[in-house]
């Protein structure tokens, strides 16, 4: 992956830019020593590394205001920074750039029961929204796996979905308004308490734009009642394609499962090693879980339990205790970490039609053998959302590239079967390379028109998203 | 203008010498009155793609609604926000096509619980006007992939391009329904009961208050359906009945009286304020979306004057005389004229509705 080349003109004025920085925030919130700043040089897509040049940490929008119009005046890139745990590189600093991290940002301004809605400033953390409102026995929904430490900015950044947006949906469909700081320090309020947009939907846009729009720094959140309960049930296969057709056929029955997880042996088996989930030994893991009344529960597993029996499965355990439920969720949330004990790895998030898993993780399968890496499956099989993660070593030449472009071949196949590059990780640095495969150059220069208009200098986290050849003479400019 | 095929509609968008006035099944008449020749969408339609067992359906901008509505029903599933049929309100006849639907965001009492339209949009097929055929989204329902276009072209009125195909999220039709109803409650004791219903752990689908009753839903499996509506009547009062949730969505009630008809989108709490402003003009009220969305037949003057404080936003759906939709402040203003000039540089699609 290339990284676009600093601009030395603006290195060269750093002394005046962190002065001009340092009259308006507080000398601990501007970080320049060069040491300190490598801190911030990568986020979770960890193969990359850049220090920037200058790191801010306001503590309120109109510190963010102070920092973002004088950064537009000095034509210096901003790169937004949440909690810096982005997969495909959107909080990747250049060494041109001010890092403007919201971490400082963290209260709660105001919750609302009656109307159900909480209003955060974006640096709080998303699990730490759900733990301002559990008192009440209210939740945020999205539930990203990196959900203790990431930002709510960067999940609106990325419109970050989680395990359980099969019922209750990803960012977007939970994000009910947002403050705003675009490039030239102008503050706007767009959205709140109440439903949808007055005019365009301005709210949808700036969701999933990846810091490319403006810098979020409030948010107002619908939250949501507790369900009574919940319990998962776990459905072991022989074979990834009958446990596809047992997804497919739970969809169609007309009961819709929260979370529908789907692990492969290699996930399985590490992170039964990883923290003794009580997982079976199989080829495909299914883990469905439904919510409700003790009563509800029942009757929804009940079509669910004779749906997966017509599919003859190795293994077909109900959850009995909130223990057992707890260990079979620690299993799937460590997954990721599990995997991490045995090798680097590079995750993927294309997503597919359901109807094609079968499909493409035969063939996911095939390219393992062909590249001589290998992969382990584990992804939220409700949405078609797939992570395959390809194991490779760091320390090894040329196997990162030789990761990275099974991965875009995999990438490709997700395109090809209708699916997308990406379902909750956004393109970051990651996919901008392969936006190609799925739009036309005139789909993206409409969506580079979109950002013209926000951002007419292309400062805010430029070099994402889009290939960088055709975003070249509007970073220059 | 009649195409019937993308590449058509590029072709009429692209030669076409002035304005246009893009024309679905002309049902809902939302938005200021355009000049220009008409571009009939109706000649693109069909069903494109339908996989039930993925929850997805991809149809073409002019398939009528009701046919959409039709191969849902019959592999038991529907469009998950509810669209309401604007017929009756604005005295139209014909079909209303799916493409108008996503154009005006339309959704009705379910959007509380499942999402507006713009939430069962995964994705959209356009034209420019420039006559650039373009897409975003795709059919699967997680994408990240690029800016959000799906959301910014619903609603959006046909201002910023024409549909071409739209791609949607559907869900299973529920096996039972049950409607709670308290009757006889002030709407200020209305907004309260809603709120305690959505506030509940039982997954309302639908609270409105209309002519003194207050209505509660709730949609599922039979078993939890029959379990959550006797929890409700505990919890609420009132009693398990029989209703037609057409008459909240259709706004039915205001349909064969004149006046003009205007809809409100406010925090819930706000609801009853704003209703009695709007009652003591002599307007008649009607609260969705657990008291957040007001309707309001009025028999003239400026309604959207009576929220002042009040956050949210204020549409005239039926009537003139005042601006239809909610004055922007400049920087929103400014921003959305900004992305009118990037989608449609000739300033000819739709001029003005917005």
């Amino acid at each position: 992956m290339d990284l676009p080349e600093p601009n030395f003109e603006i290195i060269a004025r750093k002394p005046q830019i962190v002065a001009r920085l340092q009259t308006v925030l507080t000398h601990d919130a501007v970080i320049y020593d060069e040491h300190e700043v490598k801190a911030y040089e990568c986020d979770g897509l960890s193969a990359y590394r850049c220090p920037p040049m200058i790191v801010v940490l306001p503590s309120s929008t109109e510190e963010v205001v102070a920092v973002l119009k004088i950064c537009h005046a000095e034509g210096v890139p901003v790169v937004p920074r949440g909690s810096g745990t982005s997969l495909s590189g959107g909080a990747l600093p250049t060494a041109d750039s001010v890092v403007l991290g919201v971490s400082k940002l963290n209260k709660v301004l105001e919750t609302n029961y009656d109307d159900r809605y909480i209003r955060v400033q974006a640096g709080r953390t998303n699990l730490s929204v759900t733990g301002a409102v559990e008192a009440h026995d209210f939740f945020y929904a999205p539930d990203p796996s990196s959900q203790l430490a990431c930002a709510i900015a960067g999940n609106i950044a990325m419109n970050s979905g989680g395990a359980h947006c099969l019922k209750y949906g990803v960012t977007t469909n939970n994000l009910l308004g947002v403050k705003m700081v675009t490039m030239e320090g102008e503050v706007l309020d767009i959205g709140g308490a109440h439903l949808d947009a007055a005019g365009y939907d301005l709210l949808g846009l700036i969701c999933g734009s990846e810091g490319q729009l403006g810098v979020v720094t409030e948010a107002t959140l619908r939250i949501l009642h507790k369900p009574e309960g919940a319990r998962p049930v776990l459905i072991g296969y022989d074979s990834n394609e009958v446990a596809g057709a047992c997804v497919s056929d739970i969809i169609k029955a007309g009961v819709l499962p929260v979370a529908i997880e789907f692990m492969d042996r290699p996930v399985i088996r590490a992170a039964e090693k990883f923290v003794n989930a009580g997982y079976p030994d199989v080829e495909a893991l299914l883990i469905v879980e439904v919510e409700g009344s003790a009563s509800e529960i029942d009757e929804q597993l009940a079509l669910i339990c004779a749906i997966a029996k017509r599919h003859n499965p190795v293994e077909l355990r109900e959850s009995q205790s909130e223990e057992e439920s707890a260990t079979i969720w620690k299993g799937r949330k460590a997954a990721f970490g599990a995997m991490g004990q045995i090798s680097d790895y590079m995750c993927l998030d294309g997503t597919i039609p359901v109807s094609q898993l079968p499909f493409v993780l035969g063939r996911i399968a095939e390219m393992s053998e062909e590249y001589g890496l290998a992969v382990g499956n584990v992804f939220h099989a409700g949405d078609g959302n797939m992570h395959p993660l390809i194991l490779y070593d760091a320390n090894k030449e040329g196997d990162l590239e030789l990761c990275e472009k099974m991965g875009a071949e995999i990438l490709k196949l997700c395109v090809e079967v209708g699916g997308c590059l990406t379902g909750e990780h956004g393109v970051g640095i990651e996919k901008r390379d392969l936006m190609g495969t799925q739009y036309t150059d005139a789909d993206i220069e409409i969506q580079l028109g979109v950002k013209d208009v926000f951002d007419p200098k292309w400062l805010l986290n430029p070099a994402k998203v889009f290939p960088l050849t055709l975003t070249e003479s509007r970073r220059a400019s | 203008m009649n195409p019937t095929s993308e590449t058509e509609l590029a072709e009429a968008i692209a030669s076409a010498k002035g304005p246009l006035r893009i024309v679905g099944g002309d049902t809902r008449k939302i938005g200021n009155p355009v000049e220009g020749e008409a571009l009939h969408t109706s000649g693109l339609s069909g069903i494109t793609l339908y996989e039930p067992g993925a929850l997805t359906l991809v149809a073409q901008a002019g398939t009528p609604l009701a046919e959409i509505e039709a191969a849902l029903a019959s592999e038991n599933q529907r469009l998950p926000f509810e669209p309401n049929d604007m017929r009756a309100l604005f005295g139209t006849k014909g079909q209303s096509t799916i493409g108008g639907v996503v154009a005006t965001n339309a959704s009705g009492p379910r959007r509380i619980q499942a999402g507006a339209c713009r939430d069962s949009v995964i994705g959209v097929r356009f034209v420019d006007g420039q006559g650039q055929i373009l897409k975003n989204g795709g059919r699967v329902m997680k994408n990240v992939t690029g800016y959000d276009l799906v959301k910014l072209m619903t609603g959006s009125h046909g201002t910023l391009g024409v549909l071409s195909e739209i791609s949607f999220k559907v869900l299973p039709a529920p096996e039972a329904t049950a409607t709670v109803m308290i009757d006889g409650q002030s709407d200020e004791e209305a907004v309260a009961t809603m709120s305690d219903a959505l506030g509940s752990p039982f997954d309302v689908n639908g609270a409105a208050h209309v002519a003194g009753q207050t209505v509660i839903r709730v949609e599922g499996l039979a078993g939890s359906v029959k379990y959550r509506a006797a929890e409700l009547v505990k919890k609420l009062g009132g009693e398990v009945v029989d209703f037609d949730w057409t008459t909240v969505r259709d706004v039915l009630p205001f349909a064969n009286q004149t006046g003009d008809v205007w809809r409100f989108s406010v925090k819930p709490s706000d609801g009853p304020k704003l209703g009695a402003a709007l009652r003591e003009t002599g307007a008649e009220v009607i609260y969705d979306w657990g008291g957040g969305l007001v309707w309001a037949l009025s028999t003239g003057g400026d309604m959207r004057g009576l929220m002042g404080d009040i956050a949210g936003h204020a549409t005239l759906i039926r009537g003139t005389g005042y601006p239809v939709f909610h004055p922007e402040s400049t920087g929103i203003r400014l921003l959305n004229e900004g992305l009118r000039m990037k989608f449609d540089p000739r300033n000819i699609l739709n001029v003005g509705r917005m």
